[in-house]
Formats: structure tokens, sequence, C-alpha cells
């Protein structure tokens, strides 16, 4: 071969080689790092993976949020209408947390379906309710419906 | 009445914007000089009325007009003066109307310093800027005007400005930003209008360097203040979070700095041009990606995307269109304008492709790690979000490899340099650099005990440091006097690349240091962080302009000796009923002892965060002086004895 096409080839092929390479470790630390959302109902029927940092969120329910009297320690539930996920978290809960308001956490669950939370997200301003949360709890919502409509139906 | 007005100055100036994209243009083809010769006028009229409309806005924030939905959103009769003006661009409208003014002033100034450039050239170019005025005029007046009326419920109080914005950080964040954003839209065009006319020199690239060097240097201070205001003002000390919406600033920032290696690449050597025309597309390009992430609202949700779809189809649509547009230009034209020249592996021209390659990567990661949740939520692979740790694991060695390649770098010469040479050189940088890594973390930890990152942060930012001390006692020996004869552009790339040095340092230290304690404390309650003592000696109720707050006395002491009284606080806005949390800082350049209240516990006890970052402050004072060597470089020698040469000819013409 021609010595400058057997250097052009070289070239190709060491770009080739690299790009695969990259795209090979951003795709894999994109599955390490991608944290999913789940909703408490998903979460209580056991769909979501323990031990693996995920995220869940709902509507604080209002009088759950349990503070320990001699640390950070505190705990409270969330929902989505169909079901209450617990969350543990030790720490400052962000200005914007409070009962009946929207919050997201980040965290592992442990056996009992409790999250173990690292972070605790509100809310950022007064309009504002997270997606996540908006549309698990207009899907819970459309459900009660349907079965509302259904009992009825039945008792017809 | 101010407001119609304002509202009116808009029209205008989209017409003259759609003036300014046609006539010249079309002349410039025709070889009409008249009507290329508009151009300048047109510029400065648009500046003239964009500006009008903006004063407008402004006028109406003063005088609490709150029958405009735009200032009863975002203002109320409490707000202070100042920050009534700043509210002007704290929401989506006055923001784009900000962007479509300094767009404006940027089309303006290339008018007014253009005048040495070919007619035909210049007219092009600001044919192009035109046109993007055009865009953002027509998003601004059919979707997002600032001007639009609540008749007849006019409200009589206004909803206030978000708490978190009443500061003096976002006044100049955003313009600064934008400035950067917008910026790049001129070595876009000029990108755009060489293509068009298939020519494309040195003289284009020493041109278009201090137009580059500028829009950058806005953007690093830019996302400098970002950066700072988020620590100060969000209460919990972090100063970057890989968020979206910083990504989308970062990403322009570091094609902006590769396109700013490689065209003086193009200016010495007449290499890489058609890689130049295609960064500067590019960087403009994300500019307008990041104000799409950010303005259409598909960051908070692709559902929020699809239920308002008004504003983010139009500004996918532009966003394609310039894109799209200007790769089609760049494929037909683009292989032309290389031009084949000898460099070896030990050239500088070798060192700043590495330095591009290296850029563009990062970029090209961060790109992927964006917009990944938004295509996975659109496919339906569930709602995503990508943790800091992805961001981390590609941006660390990415820059371990630039700061490496930089300290070589200063060494290289363009088209060949001797390898001997190079090793020669290294060795006592790389000796102070390992020896200082090898020694310097045990005395930052508080037990002595050794760090790697510490360690990898220390031996970054002393190589890079050393290699740049070995090149200017080269350069200078031992008379300094010599500095004066050293070009503005080395003097402006080293203190650059020595800022950048001092950034890592504060980047990886406060990392690898940062004491970061949340602890309930009762009043008389005491906590030792890193050597200090914090006393907690209680909460009183205050009161300020729009909110009232609780204030706590923290006393901050070392070997019993008083360091700093912190008074942190929790703010009630009286108008929104907003919480914030203001942190108060003692600062210095190698620790900030950083306190914040958390909420209110039982019997008098309060949550709180106390924190010691050691050398946080580096990363703001080096990022400072990354921008301010950028401008120094801006203000080199050769970019004005070229316009002088340039105009001497066509007087003589």
């Amino acid at each position: 071969m021609h010595p400058i096409r057997k250097q052009r080839l070289q070239i190709v092929v060491l770009i080739v080689i690299a790009s695969s390479l990259a795209t090979a470790l951003i795709v894999y630390m994109l599955g390490q790092n991608a944290n999913y959302f789940f909703t408490p109902a998903q979460v209580l029927q056991g769909e979501a993976p323990k031990n693996v940092t995920i995220r869940a969120g709902g509507m604080v329910v209002e009088g759950s949020i349990e503070r320990s009297s001699d640390s950070l320690d505190v705990s409270f539930l969330v929902t989505d209408g169909l079901a209450d996920l617990t969350i543990n978290y030790s720490g400052i809960l962000p200005d914007l947390f409070a009962e009946g308001e929207a919050a997201i956490a980040t965290g592992k669950l442990d056996g009992d379906k409790v999250l173990q939370a690292s972070q605790v997200l509100a809310k950022h301003d007064e309009n504002y309710t997270p997606p996540e949360v908006a549309d698990a709890m207009k899907q819970a919502y459309e459900l009660k419906q349907q079965e509302q409509y259904q009992s009825q139906e039945a008792k017809k | 009445m101010i407001a119609e007005l304002g509202h009116f100055a808009l029209i205008i100036a989209l017409a003259m914007a759609l003036l300014l994209s046609l006539v010249p243009m079309v002349g410039s083809f025709k070889g009409y000089s008249s009507w290329m010769r508009l151009a300048n006028s047109l510029s400065l009229g648009q500046l003239l009325f964009v500006a009008i409309s903006f004063v407008c806005l402004a006028i109406a924030f003063l005088m609490d007009d709150f029958s405009l939905k735009y200032v009863s959103q975002n203002s109320n009769t409490a707000l202070p003066d100042h920050y009534k003006i700043s509210a002007v661009w704290a929401a989506h409208e006055g923001s784009l109307l900000l962007w479509a003014l300094i767009l404006a002033g940027w089309t303006a100034a290339v008018a007014l310093f253009s005048r040495s450039l070919p007619l035909v050239l210049s007219a092009r170019i600001l044919s192009i800027l035109g046109a993007i005025s055009v865009g953002f005029a027509l998003f601004l007046i059919l979707t997002s005007n600032p001007f639009e009326r609540l008749l007849p419920m006019v409200p009589i109080e206004g909803a206030d400005l978000n708490p978190l914005l009443q500061d003096i950080g976002l006044i100049i964040h955003p313009p600064m930003l934008y400035m950067g954003y917008v910026g790049f839209a001129v070595p876009f065009a000029f990108a755009i209008a060489a293509l068009i006319g298939g020519q494309f020199d040195s003289a284009w690239a020493r041109w278009s360097g201090p137009w580059i060097n500028l829009a950058w240097v806005f953007l690093t201070i830019g996302i400098t203040l970002g950066s700072w205001w988020a620590y100060y003002e969000l209460g919990w000390g972090g100063w970057w979070f890989w968020d979206p919406v910083e990504n989308a600033s970062l990403m322009p920032w570091l094609v902006g700095t590769a396109l700013m290696h490689s065209v003086s690449a193009t200016e010495k050597r007449g290499v890489f041009r058609s890689w130049t025309l295609l960064l500067a597309i590019f960087a403009f390009s994300l500019s307008l990606l990041g104000t799409f992430l950010v303005r259409s609202g598909i960051l908070t949700s692709v559902h929020a995307f699809a239920s308002d779809p008004e504003r983010g189809v139009f500004m996918l649509m532009f966003l394609a269109i310039v894109t799209g547009g200007s790769l089609i230009i760049f494929a037909l034209r683009g292989p032309a304008m290389q031009k084949v020249s000898a460099y070896s592996g030990w050239s500088r021209e070798v060192m700043l492709l590495i330095n591009n390659l290296i850029l563009v990567s990062a970029m090209t990661m961060i790109l992927i790690g964006t917009l990944y949740p938004l295509v996975a939520d659109v496919l339906d692979l569930g709602k995503i979000s990508v943790g800091p740790p992805y961001f981390n694991f590609f941006f660390v060695p990415l820059t371990v490899g630039l700061v490496i390649a930089m300290g070589i770098a200063v060494f290289t010469r363009w088209k060949s340099t001797e390898v001997n040479l190079i090793l020669g050189k290294i060795p006592v940088p790389f000796l102070v650099a390992i020896i200082s890594a090898g020694i310097l973390p045990f005395y930052l930890s508080v037990d002595y005990s050794y760090s790697i990152t510490g360690g990898l942060t220390i031996f970054m930012s002393v190589w890079l440091v050393a290699t740049i001390a070995k090149d200017l006692i080269e350069k200078l020996g031992i008379n300094l006097k010599r500095i004066a004869k050293l070009s503005h552009s080395y003097l402006g790339m080293q203190l650059a690349h020595t800022g950048l040095a001092i950034c890592i340092l504060g980047v990886g230290l406060s990392s690898t240091y940062d004491q970061t304690r949340e602890l309930r404390m009762a009043p008389g309650d005491k906590a030792l962080i890193a050597g200090y003592e914090f006393t907690f000696s209680g909460v009183n109720p205050i009161a300020g302009p729009n909110f009232s707050a609780f204030q706590a006395q923290i006393k901050v002491t070392k070997n019993n000796q008083l360091v700093a009284n912190l008074f942190p606080e929790k703010r009630h806005y009286n108008a929104g009923g907003q919480v914030m949390t203001e942190a108060d800082i003692d600062p210095s350049i190698t620790r900030d002892i950083y306190v914040s209240l958390g909420e209110p516990l039982a019997d008098g006890a309060w949550a709180l965060s106390l924190q010691v970052k050691p050398f946080v402050r580096c990363i703001w004072l080096g990022a400072l002086m990354v921008g301010i060597g950028g401008l120094l470089a801006a203000t080199d020698r050769r970019y004005r004895r070229r316009r002088q040469s340039a105009s001497n000819n066509e007087v003589a013409l």
C-alpha cells in the first residue's frame, strides 16, 4: 500500500477504535449513574430495585413528619394518592419542604421498602410542582376515577 | 402608554432587523454598494429601537405598572429600585428582551468597528446578525411579549420578585452570560459570511480574534458569577451541581475556548481553517441550545414543553434553521477552505489540536449527559436524572490531560520543535510538581493523612504554574522590565493559564478537604470543626425592607482567639410568603467559614449547617484571572495595528 494511504488507514482505524471505546464508556457510565424515578405505588409494589440509588417522591403526608429529639434524623411519608412511602433522612430539609407539598428524595431502598435518602429536594418556588410528582398524582387520580367508575358500574 | 411605546419600538426594531437581513445581503450579491452601505445605519437604528423598548419596560417596573402581566408577576411596590430594574431580566420575557438588546449592541459594535473590512464582507456579517435578530424579535413579539396587558382586571399589588433573585449577583450574572452567549453570534456571522464568500485567510482570523476573545471573557465572567451566586445565595455552600442549566452555559464555553485556540493557529499558520469555522458555528449553536434548554421549559419536563409548545417549538425550529442551515453551507463550502500545511509531531499546532480534542470531548460528554434524560423521557424509557458522578468521571481525567498538555505546550514552537529541547525543559517543573504533590497534602489535612485527590490537585496546579514560570524566566531573564516587551496575547495567555491553575487548586482542595456538619444545636451548644469552635448563642427576630427574619448568632473561635461572629438568617418574604436561607460567610483566601440556618426544632434548638471550606475562594479568583487574561489578549497590538494599516490602505485607494 502507498505509505500515505497506509498512514491514513491507520488514523481512521485509530479514530474508530477511540470513538467506540468512548461510546462504550459513556453508555456504561450513563447506565451506572442514571437515577430512575419511582412513585410510592411502584415502590410498594416492588417495582423499584433495592440498594440502588433511585429517586422517589410525592406529596408529603400531613402530620407525618417526625423529628428525632436529639439529632437531625427525620422521617416522613410521601404519597401519590395510591400508596404511602416512608422516607428516612438525616440533615437539614430544604426551605420549601412542607406538609402537603411535593418533595423528591434521592436514596436507596432498604429491605422494608423504606427509602434511606441522601438528598431531599422540595419545589423551588411557590407555583412549581416537580413534573414527576405531578405525573404520578395525575396517574393515580385517573386510576381512582376508573376504579370508582367500575365500582359504580358493578353496583348497577 | 409607556408599554405601548415599548411594544411599538420592538416592532420597528423587528422591521429594521428584517431590512438588515435582506438588503445588504442582496446588495452584496448584486454588487449594489449603496444597498450594502445601509447595513451600518440599520444596525445602529435597530439598537436604538430595541434600547427604547428595553427602557420602556424598565420604566414600567419603576412605576409599578401592574397592568403589565410581566411586571405584576415579577415585581412589588416594596421592592427596592435597583431590584426593580434587575427584575426586568428576572424571567422569560424580559430575559429575551435583554438577549435582543445585547444582540443589537454587538451588531452595532461590529458596524462601528468593521470599517476596515471589505464592504461585501461587513455587509454580509451584519446581514447575518440581522437575520438572527429577526428570529429573536419574532420570538419575543409572537410568543413572549413582555408588554402584554392584564386588562381590565389590574392587580393592586405585584407578586414580587423571587427572593433568590433579589441579589447583586443576579443583577449582573445574566447580562454577563448573555453578552457571552450572544457575543458568539459575531464569529458565527463572520464564519458564515466567509463561507458564503468562499474566502477565509489569516486576515479573517485576525479580525475575528478579538471578538471571540471578548465574547469568551464575558461568558467566563458570567459563569463565574453564577457559580459564586449559587455558593452564597442558595444557602448550602455548593458551587457547581452539573445541573442542566449550568451545563448549558459550560458547553459553549468549552467550544469557545477551543475556538479561541484554534483561531490563533489559523491566524499564525493558516492551519485548521475549516475546523475553526466549524467551531465558530458550534459555539453559537450551543449558545442557542442553552437558551432553548433554559427558556423552553423542556428542562422541568418534556411534558411541560408539550403542554405549552408554542415557545419550545419556535425555539427548536430556530435552532434547527440556524444550526442546520449553517452546517449545510459548511458542508458545501468548508472543504474548499482547507489548505495543506506541514507541521510535525512536536509542534504548537499539534498541542493546540490536543487542546481542541480534549475540550470538544468534554463538551460532547456533557451534551450527552444533559440530553439523555430528555431523550429517555420522550422515548418513554423512564424518568431519569444523570448524577454528578457521570460528569466527574469524564471531566476530571480530561482536565488532567488538558493541564499536562498545557504545561508542555508553552515550550513548543510553530511548525516543529526539537524533541530534546522540550525534554530538556520539562524535568524541573515536573520534579517541583511531584515533590509538592508528595508533601503538601499532609499539611492540608487535619490529621496529617495523605489524600490522592489532594495530591493530584496540587500536582496539576504546581505543574502548570512551574511551566509558566520557567517560560517567563527564560523570556525575561533577570530583567523584569522586559515584561513590557512581551505581547499582550502572550501575557494574557500566561495570566489565564495561571488563573486556571488557581481555579483547579480551589476546586480540588475545597472538594477534598471540605468539612461540613449538619447539627442540632440549642443556645449555648458548641461544635468543633477543623480546629474551629462554633458557639451558637441563639436566634433573634429581625425585620428587613420586604421580609422578616430569624437571625442566629454564632461565634467562631480558634485556639480561644475570636475568628468571627456570624449572623445567618432564615428569611420570610412578606409578599409571596417565601422562606429563604441567607448564609453568613467569614471569607479568606485559604478557607471560608460558612454557616447557614436550617429549621427550628423543639425546645429553642435549631438545625444548623456549619462548614469549613479550604481554598474555595480560589475557584472564583482563578476564574476571574482567566477572564482578565482573555481581556488582555484581546487588546494585543497586532489587532490594532491591522486596523490602522487597513484604514490607511483605504485612504490610499
